[in-house]
């Protein structure tokens, strides 16, 4: 009941706010200018955003926002994919005035950010690892990185970095964002020495802290010694890696401070590089493409520095395939591919570049990845 | 590094190591618990004051360097939300598990707020001893690296079974548990027997809560607790209110929680969801094996709401 009337009371103030805004625009002959200056941008967080990890990796991007001139950035953190997301963003709209929403979290989109989109034609929706598809509001945009680059760098890394030739990787779901960050990781590695394993985890959840540290402790018991992650906060993992002596590479955020003596490199986002060009586009008045996508080459992901323990062989072997990614020369699932079952994946002669959609929707494990997807 | 592998071994040392580890908190709260239903109440808010008790402990571990002073405010903090619950409870015609629920959710929601800058620092974890340094293997060492708390715990339970049996306080709170109207002719207020024995229950949660941010898993987060303190609860009536069975009850779950990620670490990868429900399905499993219809639970305290 009392939520009727909160909307039909937002309503009433957008009604307000727009009808002032055209007038504004259009009777004052420096109103578009004064518009063109100032932009106020909302972030919506799934947890919080200091948790060394994906929210940490968008509160970077919102922080380079922050420093633009004219641009006011509000945040809200620990929204759920509810309809929750829905209140905040409408919140952010009518009463901060925003133009431009990130809507950080997978499951905003559907049906959220839509819903949303088609009601307030105006905002721009800039949706993380959605799927745009043709038809929906032209207003709403997704974006998304290929971070298995970076995570082939980090296997290459610890390929070199491992003497039990065991590897370990952490992921909260088998969906095939995980999948292929685990085969780009176990294609790196083997691309040092075709010996080397890596052993999957499922934990179940994307924030399991107990049985994270858990499955890091049966893995060192296993004698693995490098460990890699892809769960929503690295940070006990490369905790409970350091405490055991393991070589760990880092996801989403740079969790170097975190273990110093053994972490190698990692892959993360580098959303402070892309946010500001979003800002620009929309000040401009320049069309956004629906899918924004790219990977080490558009600096939408970046690496983190090598630690110290990190040898010449293995930096110069990791520099040489990052240049040719940064270049566009490199293709990372590069026919003959075998799963883990023995079954050809991708044949010989068959090269699925970046932008294959094909690999959306992995759903193999490569030779080499001890685990299942079920 | 060490660089041999004990293959299959892994699983029963995983099972025991896991046991360890992830026992201490289940372990407290529900020796806590046990007091506190023993009196006659349940307190359902636990979950809460474990929270609460892990936000504490590890902001004041934080700003001192001291982790055993968070694990005293810990227990302090906790002893607070118990009292709060027994006040609240006191009162005519209040419902422990209504009250209990509230408590919990206030319990998590403010330690969130206040929980909110304690995400990035990190705090000095609380000692360990070593009593694997006969083994060679480093696995053995590593399982065997065993926290003052949980000797702690082990400790307690006996003595609770004891003192539960043989002291003046232990039966004094069994008769308030047992029939208050029999308590108030002998002299003794329920009320504030009930009022000790929550308190109390409430800083044993606070207690497990600060192993949880200051051992294992060692930091602040969100989602340090996925239930723990609900599920201590439940190993209580699990446990029928007797304090060794609370040992061994939050020793099984410990190592069923331990069960999924070492077996696929040992490459048992096919249904690793049912692995990781095994400590709920062992539960239920315990439960129906071990229930009956012709007899009381034994143990139950008379004056508790959930049997009575």
């Amino acid at each position: 009941m009392s939520n009727k009337l909160e909307i039909s009371r937002r309503s009433l103030l957008l009604s307000g706010a727009v009808g002032a805004a055209g007038l504004a625009v259009s009777s004052l002959p420096f109103g578009r200018a004064l518009a063109a200056g100032s932009l106020s941008v909302g972030f919506i967080y799934v947890g919080p955003r200091d948790d060394y990890g994906y929210n940490q990796a968008h509160a970077q991007g919102a922080v380079a926002l922050k420093k633009l001139p004219g641009v006011k950035v509000t945040e809200e953190e620990r929204v759920p994919e509810t309809v929750d997301v829905e209140k905040t963003m409408e919140s952010m709209i009518n009463l901060d005035g925003a133009k431009l929403i990130f809507p950080t979290s997978f499951g905003y989109f559907d049906p959220y950010v839509l819903k949303l989109a088609k009601k307030y034609p105006d905002v721009t929706f800039m949706h993380c690892g959605g799927l745009w598809k043709e038809g929906e509001p032209d207003n709403a945009h997704s974006y998304f990185g290929y971070i298995d680059e970076a995570e082939y760098l980090s296997g290459i890394v610890a390929g070199h970095a491992t003497k039990s030739k065991k590897l370990g990787f952490i992921a909260a779901k088998p969906i095939p964002q995980v999948l292929r960050n685990i085969n780009a990781f176990t294609l790196g590695a083997r691309s040092v020495d075709p010996a080397i394993t890596t052993q999957v985890i499922f934990t179940g959840d994307w924030s399991m802290p107990v049985k994270e540290a858990e499955a890091t402790n049966s893995m060192a018991d296993q004698g693995i010694d490098v460990v890699t992650c892809h769960v929503d906060s690295p940070k006990v993992i490369v905790e409970t890696a350091e405490k055991r002596g393991m070589f760990t590479t880092g996801y989403h955020a740079n969790q170097a401070a975190l273990a110093p003596k053994g972490y190698l490199t990692g892959a993360e986002w580098n959303w402070e590089a892309l946010y500001p060009s979003f800002v620009a586009d929309v000040l401009a008045g320049t069309t956004i493409p629906h899918l924004v996508r790219g990977g080490l080459k558009e600096k939408i992901v970046k690496t983190s520095p090598y630690g110290a323990m990190v040898g010449a062989a293995a930096r110069k072997q990791a520099d040489a395939v990052k240049a040719q990614l940064e270049a566009g020369t490199f293709v990372i699932f590069k026919g003959p591919i075998k799963d883990n079952k023995g079954n050809t994946v991708i044949a010989a002669g068959v090269s699925q570049g970046q932008t294959d959609i094909a690999l959306e929707s992995m759903s193999y494990l490569v030779e080499g990845v001890i685990g299942s997807t079920s | 590094m060490d660089e041999t592998s004990i293959g299959w071994w892994g699983v029963p040392l995983a099972i025991f190591a896991g046991a360890i580890r992830i026992s201490t908190p289940f372990l407290f709260v529900s020796l806590g618990e046990m007091v506190t239903e023993k009196s006659g109440r349940i307190n359902l808010g636990l979950e809460g004051t474990l929270i609460m008790g892990a936000m504490s402990a590890y902001g004041i571990a934080y700003l001192t360097g001291s982790p055993w002073l968070g694990v005293l405010v810990a227990g302090l903090v906790g002893t607070i939300f118990g009292m709060l619950h027994a006040g609240i409870c006191s009162l005519p015609k209040v419902n422990d598990i209504a009250v209990g629920i509230a408590l919990m959710l206030f319990g998590t929601g403010l330690a969130f707020y206040l929980g909110k800058p304690l995400v990035q620092p990190q705090a000095p974890n609380l000692p360990s001893f070593n009593f694997g340094w006969w083994s060679d293997l480093q696995q053995v060492q590593s399982a065997l690296k065993i926290n003052a708390l949980f000797i702690i715990g082990v400790v307690l339970a006996p003595v609770f079974l004891w003192a539960l049996r043989n002291t003046r306080w232990g039966l004094i709170l069994r008769i308030v548990g047992d029939s208050s109207d029999a308590a108030r002719a002998m002299g003794y207020s329920p009320l504030a027997v009930r009022l000790v024995a929550t308190a109390f229950g409430g800083f044993m949660a606070g207690v497990g809560g600060s192993f949880l941010s200051l051992y294992y898993p060692g930091s602040w987060n969100e989602g340090l607790s996925s239930g723990q303190g609900i599920t201590a609860v439940a190993l209580v009536i699990f446990a029928r209110w007797n304090p060794m069975n609370c040992l061994w009850a939050s020793l099984l779950f410990g190592g069923a929680s331990a069960l999924g990620p070492a077996l696929q670490s040992v490459g048992v990868t096919q249904g690793y969801y049912l692995f990781n429900a095994a400590p709920y399905v062992l539960t239920l499993l315990i439960l129906i094996l071990s229930s009956s219809s012709h007899r009381h639970i034994a143990g139950a305290p008379g004056e508790l709401s959930v049997t009575r």
